[in-house]
């Protein structure tokens, strides 16, 4: 603090929980709409900002499925929420294993076309699957895998960003490590298992959970290779109820909204300091 | 930048990259190309048989003024997203940079929405400003404005802004964070004692300071609003009304898999491609900058 100002710091903080109060506002309206019957959100204009005294039955129809007292059926979000739970593992694990390999082949070796090979793996994050999608999932399709977790999980593990977070990560480990490493007899794969491993955990730590995140939340990609409603992921499951029925039942989307960001919201928050350590390391 | 030190080993360094090298080739490099030759190509209604027609199909593109629209929507759209985003994320950082034994707390509570996918950060949005239910919707109406994101553009806009911005806040406010924090306090201080005022320190000194921060979050908030806003988009609004709020990938996708027009498509995936590979450039050349800085 460079001088005192009572009145600018009461105004910063002022500002500032205003800011806190306006990003947190959906978050509470949605929950407030998970607590209300869905006659009551029908006939509310605007909606109450109390809660409602119905979570328990909302929140067991968007788990399990089911019917309300209208006769509109919803499927469960249980078994999307695995899903999306198994291809955000998938991603990330895939994501940080296949590029620990390539950034130590990288770093600790020489070998031909080395050059570009690493061009190449460059050269992906020019290609965002948003750009590519027609021929990706013609791809997909060839290789009979839609509707499979192999199909929404692996076109998007390759990682650019990942590979050259370890390759500057592996950069930076001093070389005497590998010259005692190799004095021992060590194997390469022995180094990489006990000495290299071990000093990456912070990295890995860091880039899973942006990975994770990033699997948890795909749309675009699920939303073309699966059609079969045992795969969808819980964000895909989402748009549908509000795109399916001719009537929204908005307690139910909510309380599904609610469970598809909560696993995403609770890694980010309790693993802060990673995330943040990731997300600045990984665009640097 | 080598090691001195290596293994040597003549098979296993292409064991270690082969799958990242079988998923690049399957899954980014063969469809980029499908997606370049596609391009070149038109298929007939019945998917039957196909022809070589060179670049009509971007000639077909720039002739079509749907797509020229959109164009223009995205460029609209980014500018807002961008200037937006990173407009609120820097007062607020710049007020949690003031009072620093709350930081931490206010980061914890600001951070939070990046963890939301965008399409329920759209249909978070879309709930309020729905009628007759919607809080906010409802608030205008009691100021006059009739709120309609189904038939009015302009609302329908706004929307898809407020639910990008708000997404994006988060991730804004924690670059502009960490850049506050690494500006000298030596330097404030020495313009604090030659009598510059707050407003004036913060123009002359913090925010050219800020500049590169700045500069690379600009970058990352138009790949963001170009790329990442399709969830927001489809839950929003699905392009409409009419195709007002139809984004580049929004229409890439409408066209290819609802319309399928696959010739099309992949030309305007080509289009993207570009524009991602100039953005991208723009990128590292500003990080090299910044090294050498």
């Amino acid at each position: 603090m460079i001088e005192r100002r009572p009145v600018a710091n009461f105004f910063s903080h002022a500002v500032l929980i205003l800011g806190v109060a306006i990003v947190a506002f959906p978050l509470y309206l949605a929950i407030v709409a998970s607590t209300q019957s869905q006659e009551q959100i029908a006939a509310s204009n605007p909606l109450s900002l109390i809660p409602g005294s119905h979570a328990l039955e909302t929140y067991r129809l968007a788990l399990f499925g089911g019917q309300n007292s209208r006769g509109s059926t919803f499927p469960p979000a249980l078994p999307m929420m695995w899903v999306s739970l198994v291809t955000a593992m998938v991603i990330a694990i895939g994501k940080i294993i296949i590029s620990l390999l390539s950034a130590f082949a990288i770093v600790y070796f020489r070998f031909p076309a080395k050059g570009l090979v690493f061009w190449m793996i460059f050269v992906t994050l020019m290609l965002p699957v948003e750009v590519r999608i027609g021929p990706t999932y013609a791809v997909v399709s060839d290789l009979g895998m839609l509707n499979s977790y192999a199909g929404l999980t692996i076109p998007l593990i390759a990682s650019a960003t990942a590979t050259f977070l370890f390759r500057q990560f592996f950069l930076t480990v001093p070389d005497e490590l590998v010259e005692a490493a190799r004095m021992d007899g060590a194997s390469p794969m022995r180094f990489f298992w006990d000495v290299l491993l071990p000093l990456s955990k912070t990295s890995i730590a860091a880039l899973f959970v942006i990975q994770f995140i990033y699997g948890w939340n795909q749309y675009l990609w699920p939303l073309l290779v699966t059609t079969n409603e045992n795969m969808y992921p819980v964000v895909l499951g989402i748009k549908r109820l509000i795109a399916g029925e001719a009537y929204t039942e908005w307690n139910v989307v909510m309380a599904t909204a609610i469970l598809a960001m909560l696993p995403p919201a609770l890694v980010v928050i309790l693993m802060q300091k990673w995330f943040v350590k990731g997300l600045v390391d990984t665009e640097k | 930048m080598e090691k001195r030190v290596l293994f040597k080993s003549a098979w296993l360094p292409w064991v270690l990259v082969a799958p990242q090298m079988l998923i690049v080739l399957v899954f980014f490099f063969w469809p980029a190309s499908q997606a370049v030759y596609q391009s070149v190509l038109t298929e007939d209604a019945f998917g039957t048989s196909t022809e070589f027609v060179g670049l009509l199909n971007f000639e077909r593109l720039w002739n079509d003024s749907t797509y020229l629209e959109s164009f223009k929507t995205t460029a609209l759209f980014s500018v807002l997203v961008a200037g937006c985003g990173l407009a609120i994320a820097l007062l607020l950082a710049v007020m949690a940079n003031d009072v620093i034994r709350a930081a931490g707390t206010y980061k914890t509570l600001l951070i939070w929405p990046y963890a939301v996918a965008p399409v329920v950060a759209g249909v978070l949005w879309v709930f309020m400003f729905s009628s007759p239910m919607g809080v906010i919707s409802f608030a205008l109406q009691s100021v006059g404005v009739e709120w309609n994101h189904l038939l009015n553009s302009t609302h329908a806009m706004t929307l898809i802004v407020v639910a990008a911005v708000w997404k994006q806040i988060s991730y804004n406010f924690l670059f502009f964070l960490a850049g506050l924090q690494s500006i000298p306090k030596s330097l404030l201080e020495a313009a604090a004692i030659d009598g510059a005022s707050p407003a004036r320190r913060f123009w002359t000194i913090v925010f050219p300071l800020l500049s590169p921060t700045t500069f690379f979050l600009l970058v990352i908030n138009v790949i963001y609003a170009f790329f990442d806003t399709f969830g927001i988009v489809d839950a929003a609004t699905q392009g409409g009304p009419g195709k007002d709020t139809a984004i580049l990938v929004y229409k890439v996708y409408f066209d290819g898999f609802k319309a399928m027009d696959i010739g099309g498509s992949a030309a305007q995936s080509v289009v993207l491609m570009v524009i991602v590979v100039a953005l991208t450039v723009l990128q590292f050349r500003f990080i090299e900058k910044k090294v050498n800085y």
